[in-house]
């Protein structure tokens, strides 16, 4: 088990990422959200050596296996537009199914396809 | 006693039991269409109506779980820094399955739905499905569509990639760890991403990369693209 200060410094660590996103984008205007940026942060900052993987392992682990359940708040909100979902479900749903399966065939052909 | 039901303690904990037993379902009987976080978000919807709890409410008492999304997708970098060197040795490869896989996914979405009659509402709020949720709301509210509605069909074509990425993928032959990962960020955000995470740390890695390069990507070029649409269409 890690000590749960080890826990705590390594969740500060993330914190401290995303308000360095969220500045650079309110700084920068950009239409990118500063958890995106913050990412590219926290890339660059392993790369770089100013921060070691160690430092932040178990933390990281434990936020990308739980992803899942931190959107659950958001996929409720489905509730909220039930009428229109009802009104306009058959464009919706041929239109989300169709181009989701484009786009998973287009990226994913391109890239298996690679020769060696 | 409704008074009662509503409460963060209440909220908080039924999500988490809830993802807790679907998690249980689905690992006892193996099929995508238990998939967890689709079979919690229906659960959670049919307490809060036979409770007659607005969703602000909820939204509001378990802010604490939504809180650690944005953290979650910061994690992602640290899954990108283990693979850096193999993205690097084939980032332009990646680079172009992700612009055209990013173009063909706005277009055909807004062509499809046009042609089957869709409001144009809807048609650009639909625009920025495959983009995580975060950027979804900016490109959104950018292009002048209904940043809730484009969150709901965020989840949908989450919970969908979810479900079904994986097969379909085994089924055009698309197999490797970083086609899967790629192809299924890009089109399936974080929820896609989470689907195959526990896969691997490869495909979780490749995963972020496709949901990031796809969000940046579609960021840059939805509102033009969209532009052009609406001048041709409308």
């Amino acid at each position: 088990m890690v000590c749960i200060m080890v826990l705590i410094k390594q969740v500060a660590i993330f914190l401290g990422f995303w308000f360095a996103g969220e500045l650079v984008a309110y700084l920068t205007q950009l239409p990118v959200p500063g958890s995106i940026l913050a990412m590219l942060l926290l890339l660059a900052a392993l790369e770089l050596k100013f921060l070691k993987s160690e430092d932040i392992k178990q933390t990281a682990n434990f936020l990308l296996n739980n992803m899942a359940l931190f959107f659950i708040p958001a996929g409720v909100g489905l509730m909220c537009h039930y009428k229109l979902l009802k009104q306009e479900w058959l464009p919706i749903s041929v239109a989300i199914v169709v181009s989701a399966l484009l786009v998973l065939a287009v990226v994913g052909l391109i890239i298996e396809r690679r020769k060696k | 006693m409704m008074e009662l039901l509503n409460s963060p303690l209440v909220h908080v904990s039924l999500t988490l039991l809830v993802f807790i037993g679907a998690k249980k379902l689905q690992l006892r009987y193996r099929s995508p269409l238990l998939n967890p976080i689709l079979l919690t978000i229906l659960v959670m919807i049919a307490f809060l109506l036979s409770t007659n709890t607005p969703y602000r409410d909820y939204k509001e008492n378990t802010s604490i779980i939504s809180f650690w999304l944005a953290p979650s997708v910061i994690a992602l970098g640290y899954a990108l820094y283990n693979f850096l060197e193999e993205i690097k040795s084939d980032f332009k490869r990646i680079l172009l399955a992700m612009i055209s896989g990013s173009i063909t996914g706005i277009v055909s979405v807004f062509l499809l739905a046009y042609a089957l009659g869709a409001s144009k509402a809807t048609l650009v709020s639909l625009v920025p499905k495959s983009v995580t949720t975060p950027i979804a709301i900016e490109v959104s509210k950018e292009m002048g569509g209904i940043p809730s509605l484009t969150v709901a069909f965020v989840i949908v074509v989450g919970v969908f990639g979810a479900i079904f990425g994986q097969s379909f993928l085994k089924l055009i032959g698309v197999k490797k760890p970083k086609s899967v990962g790629l192809s299924l960020g890009a089109c399936a955000h974080a929820l896609g991403t989470a689907s195959i995470s526990e896969k691997g740390p490869d495909y979780s890695a490749f995963g972020g990369l496709g949901m990031a390069l796809n969000g940046v990507l579609t960021a840059v070029m939805a509102p033009w693209l969209v532009k052009l649409l609406l001048f041709l269409f409308f």
